[in-house]
């Protein structure tokens, strides 16, 4: 589904991507884990198509589409979702306003057809129930007055009502706590299907404990230095990264 | 020492137009004229020499250099000017069956009107027929207002107005039903001039809401000057809504002038959206206590159009309050004036006024200048004012593009959130789906 092979990228002046190589397939859950400046929110911003990471090297193919070569629009109608590390308030936008163009949007893309108000909502009350969601929030405009926990659920509500074929969660533990945690993993996982996957970055194990990934990555000065199954999030949580640091700068590829 | 820089200095190409023009209005007959109007269209004319016509050397016309008005051949637009029908006109109404006044370069047509004899009351009539008879009010209003003798346009106005509306609601009457003034541009020859005039008065405790529209059925570079005064007794309520929206070639001038009594209420909307050069004047003299004005503005300009707003808060008694918001969308080479005097008199304690512009502008090329002019004479009081100029956020552009809405509408939902903080203060029903139509089409086709 999503093929990244040897991917640098940076913003001006400053490489952080420097050779990163993943590969995602159907129903799998990744998990992107590595220490602060690493690289991850890069990634993550890059494969959602924010303009300001430039791409140097090496290239990122979603189910067998150019996904660089596409407008960001173009990557969420395709089916890639990011879960914002700061979900942005959009005074003036209302929220269902707001989420039945971009689900129309979606759905055209699919050559679906648009759903009418009456549909809409009830869509939204379904899923709104899913991620214990308040549905007076959706009156207001986009994630303004919103709580920390409000704004990071909203996002995996907004996810639910999209549905895409890749989520990439970005630090959407941070801010939570365990309630809000336990009700962000619970909606991630009532989502997961045979035919979508997700990418969740996090800093910390915390979140693995409720979405269990198939496979760990550790990110490391801009490449995946370490990979394993979910018990690498444990042994990383118990022991920090810098064992696997050391293993880097001593060459031998994080193999310690 | 004197210098030449000082003595005012005119092409002499645009003084003799000018000079042509004010003959050609000159020639209208105005023997309805009652006679309390005659001396003060004398002194009009003599402010109109006495002022001169504004130049960017006047502290007034800075930004706006109105001298290009002077290149086209103006005259007064003829009576008989396009033979219009309802279905013409039933675009630029606000309801089909509401009551509404109908103006054709200038002059009232009762054809195209509906205003049915109102219970109560409330009159409304053309100014043209109601200075043949005597209504009450009138000469004690009309004209008394809009300082002739500071402005060239309300000069060149009251000097030459023959036509326009006379709106009174008697003391105590609540008028439910929304009235429109329709003020339609159609000559189709260039330099066609209307002086457009309007009075407003409200009773005691009588309460209005009045929404004026300028439009133009042509594309030829016709010149609008309007006058508007609207006079609040104690207790009256008003909202006062303006939308202009003339076609891109034309020169639209405004003085809309407000006096206010004791605890009354005056709401007033500008929203400008067309005209080549609009230039839009909004005072209001809060003039006994407890008085409240709310000024909102909303100036849309694209392509090279200019568009100039000048308000007055003129607190000159105490216990008064004063809101203004006005917003500014600028795109393509447009160029927006926000200038916001408040003046707070030496009487005028426990006053309390804010003021705010914000603008945000959607390409390299657009500009604004934007300047809060406080004078405050008392101690006791609470003023507050703030300006921004600012683009599209960015974030908030990348956050709807990653769900899935292309950058055109992502930016047109964001144009659209900062316009709705102004529409969303409009309080009449109609000029509100009216607003909200008039700005889906205008920011469907904008080159965003």
């Amino acid at each position: 589904m999503l093929e990244i092979r040897n991917l640098s990228a940076g913003v001006t002046g400053k490489e952080i991507l420097k050779g990163l190589s993943l590969s995602v397939q159907p129903g799998e859950v990744h998990a992107i884990m590595g220490p602060n400046g690493s690289g991850k929110s890069t990634l993550a911003g890059v494969l959602a198509g924010r303009s300001e990471y430039a791409v140097t090297g090496g290239g990122v193919t979603f189910n067998g589409a150019d996904l660089l070569e596409m407008k960001p629009e173009e990557r969420a109608r395709a089916g890639v979702f990011l879960a914002f590390q700061y979900p942005v308030e959009i005074p003036g936008v209302n929220s269902t306003y707001f989420l039945k163009a971009a689900l129309n949007e979606c759905r055209k893309a699919r050559h679906e057809e648009e759903l009418d108000a009456v549909e809409f909502l009830a869509l939204v009350k379904n899923k709104t129930k899913l991620l214990e969601l308040d549905p007076a929030l959706l009156n207001r405009p986009v994630n303004e007055g919103f709580s920390g926990g409000e704004k990071k659920r909203n996002e995996i509500f907004q996810m639910a009502v999209l549905e895409p074929k890749l989520a990439i969660l970005d630090e959407t533990d941070s801010g939570l706590d365990i309630d809000a945690l336990r009700i962000v993993a619970g909606g991630v996982n009532k989502l997961r299907r045979p035919d979508n996957a997700t990418l969740v970055i996090t800093h910390y194990q915390r979140l693995l404990n409720y979405i269990v990934p198939d496979f760990v990555h550790v990110l490391a000065n801009g490449r995946i230095v370490k990979s394993g199954g979910k018990e690498l999030a444990l042994e990383l949580e118990k022991r920090g990264y810098d064992w696997i640091l050391e293993g880097v700068a001593s060459g031998n590829n994080g193999k310690a | 020492m004197e210098t030449l820089e000082k003595a005012p200095i005119r092409a002499s190409a645009p003084v003799d137009t000018l000079a042509a023009a004010l003959a050609a209005f000159a020639s209208i007959p105005v023997e309805e004229n009652p006679p309390w109007l005659k001396p003060i269209r004398a002194q009009a004319r003599k402010s109109l020499d006495a002022l001169g016509f504004p130049t960017t050397r006047h502290e007034e016309w800075r930004f706006t250099n109105i001298a290009p008005l002077l290149q086209l051949p103006l005259h007064p637009a003829a009576s008989n000017g396009r033979q219009l029908t309802a279905a013409d006109v039933a675009p630029f109404r606000m309801e089909t069956d509401g009551l509404c006044l109908v103006f054709v370069d200038g002059w009232f047509r009762e054809d195209l009107s509906s205003a049915p004899q109102q219970k109560g009351g409330l009159l409304l009539a053309s100014l043209r027929a109601a200075l043949a008879g005597s209504a009450p009010g009138l000469e004690a209003h009309l004209t008394r207002h809009a300082a002739f003798t500071e402005s060239f346009f309300t000069a060149l106005n009251t000097a030459f107005f023959h036509d326009g509306a006379f709106v009174s609601v008697p003391a105590g009457l609540i008028v439910e039903k929304p009235v429109q003034l329709l003020y339609l541009a159609t000559a189709s020859q260039q330099g066609a001039a209307t002086q457009n005039r309007t009075l407003v008065l409200a009773g005691k405790g009588g309460s209005l809401k009045i929404v004026e529209t300028y439009a133009s059925l042509h594309e030829s570079a016709h010149f609008t000057n309007a006058v508007t005064e609207l006079v609040l007794d104690a207790e009256a309520r008003v909202e006062h809504c303006r939308l202009q929206n003339e076609n891109g070639r034309a020169f639209h001038v405004s003085t809309v002038q407000a006096v206010q009594a004791q605890g009354s209420q005056w709401t007033s909307h500008s929203i400008a959206t067309g005209a080549r050069l609009a230039r839009n004047q909004v005072q209001t003299l809060l003039n006994a206590q407890g008085a409240e004005a709310v000024l909102n503005g909303l100036y849309l300009g694209r392509h090279e159009q200019l568009i100039d707003h000048h308000t007055v808060v003129d607190h000159a008694q105490p216990h008064c309050q004063s809101h203004e918001f006005y917003h500014g969308v600028l795109a393509d080479r447009s160029h927006g004036v926000f200038n916001g005097k408040i003046f707070v008199r030496p009487d005028a304690q426990k006053t309390n006024a804010k003021q705010t512009n914000r603008n945000l502008l959607l390409s390299g090329d657009a500009s604004i200048d934007t300047k809060p002019q406080l004078e405050i004479f008392a101690d006791d009081v609470k003023c507050t004012h703030g300006a921004t100029i600012g683009q599209l956020n960015d974030e908030a552009l990348f956050y709807l593009r990653a769900r899935g809405i292309g950058l055109a509408q992502a930016r047109r939902m964001l144009i659209r959130a900062f316009a709705n903080d102004v529409v969303e203060r409009v309080t009449i029903a109609p000029a509100r789906e009216h607003l909200d139509r008039l700005l889906q089409d205008r920011f469907a086709d904008t080159t965003v």
